[in-house]
């Protein structure tokens, strides 16, 4: 299959895409409206981080956005753990 | 098109989701042992979960015309006891021994802990002296790129184990190309908030190719849709998607890999 015109795509994920964006911007505002803070929340920062991924312009940003939410690999656990 | 869903908990599912699994297409369910949504008291509830897995479920499916199977194994989530994880363990040959049973599944890391790891090796190490397939359920959300490496680096350096007969479940964005680049077979679960959508399954097909990629609903007791396969054949389809391409990742695939089992009696329908 030969690979779609990008134009095509995005006039079909438009509306989608609009939506989300306006579920996520309507759900930050909530937690704005709410009393006290969650700025020194970790999943917050993580989440400012992640919207910075995607307005970004380097590619792979759902492989990146995941990496925002995922604790670190450390390659010598097995020796920590002694297994 | 008919299709086949390599992961389902169909324990924990109605009849109404059997009727509708039929009607869409569905010809196989493969039930891997899992969580029940809480911890069981004693070795005898995994006795007696594992006899409804070979025993009841298989017959509640073949209602519908489904062929069921099923994978034997203690979760990640009650593994942390090591020593009861052990007596678990141990009533798994009995019935790794039965004409449904596909291997050792689904068994992995939740939380990545030192006796989540212990219990692993023992259960792998059952795996490989039976020579059975095996089924990896990496864990969830922040704990999963860390555990999927984890379980990667103990199945690397473990010689015996042949990468074709083993799927490392639940990938994502961030963990399929580790999997299908060390020649496993890549489970994708289509879960409505957190794992994969339908839409972002089909952006990985169309990343990484059709080869060694499987799509499942996993659908439990929990948010979960067990429809999810023909949601990805649809979204696949809207795509423009060959009928050829979505025919392999949903039924040929699934048959390449399941029919590795010496339990897998596949039989197509008249």
């Amino acid at each position: 299959m030969p690979n779609p015109l990008a134009r095509d795509v995005f006039d079909h994920e438009f509306l989608t895409m609009r939506c989300r964006l306006l579920d996520l911007a309507a759900a930050i505002d909530r937690v704005g409206r709410a009393d006290s803070q969650v700025a020194d929340d970790l999943r917050w920062r993580q989440l400012q981080q992640a919207i910075g991924v995607i307005a970004g312009s380097e590619g792979n940003r759902a492989e990146r956005v995941q990496m925002t939410f995922s604790l670190p690999y450390d390659g010598n656990w097995r020796h920590e753990y002694g297994v | 098109m008919h299709f086949i869903d390599p992961h389902i908990h169909i324990a924990s599912r109605t009849t109404d989701d059997l009727q509708a699994l039929a009607r869409t297409g569905c010809l196989v369910a493969g039930e891997p042992a899992f969580w029940m949504g809480y911890d069981r008291s004693g070795t005898n509830s995994f006795y007696d979960y594992f006899r409804q897995l070979t025993e009841w479920e298989p017959k509640r499916a073949a209602n519908y015309g489904i062929q069921h199977y099923a994978w034997m194994g203690i979760n990640a989530k009650e593994a942390e006891n090591v020593a009861f994880a052990r007596e678990v363990i141990a009533l798994l040959p009995e019935f790794l021994d039965r004409p449904n049973v596909l291997g050792i599944g689904e068994v992995g890391l939740h939380k990545n802990t030192k006796n989540e790891v212990c219990t692993l090796l023992e259960l792998i190490e059952l795996g490989v002296k039976r020579n059975e397939q095996m089924l990896f359920h990496t864990p969830h959300l922040a704990d999963k790129y860390k555990g999927t490496r984890m379980i990667l680096d103990l199945l690397r350096t473990d010689n015996r184990v042949d990468r074709s007969r083993v799927c490392v479940d639940h990938c994502e964005e961030h963990t399929i190309r580790l999997v299908i680049d060390g020649g496993y077979w890549a489970g994708i679960t289509l879960y409505p908030t957190t794992k994969a959508t339908p839409e972002r399954a089909a952006d990985m097909v169309e990343m990484y190719g059709p080869e060694r990629i499987l799509v499942n609903s996993s659908a439990d007791w929990g948010p979960s849709d067990p429809l999810a396969v023909p949601q990805f054949m649809a979204a696949m389809r809207r795509r423009g998607h060959p009928e050829s391409l979505v025919r392999q990742i949903v039924y040929e695939n699934p048959l390449t890999f399941l029919n590795q089992s010496v339990h897998f009696n596949f039989r197509q329908p008249n």
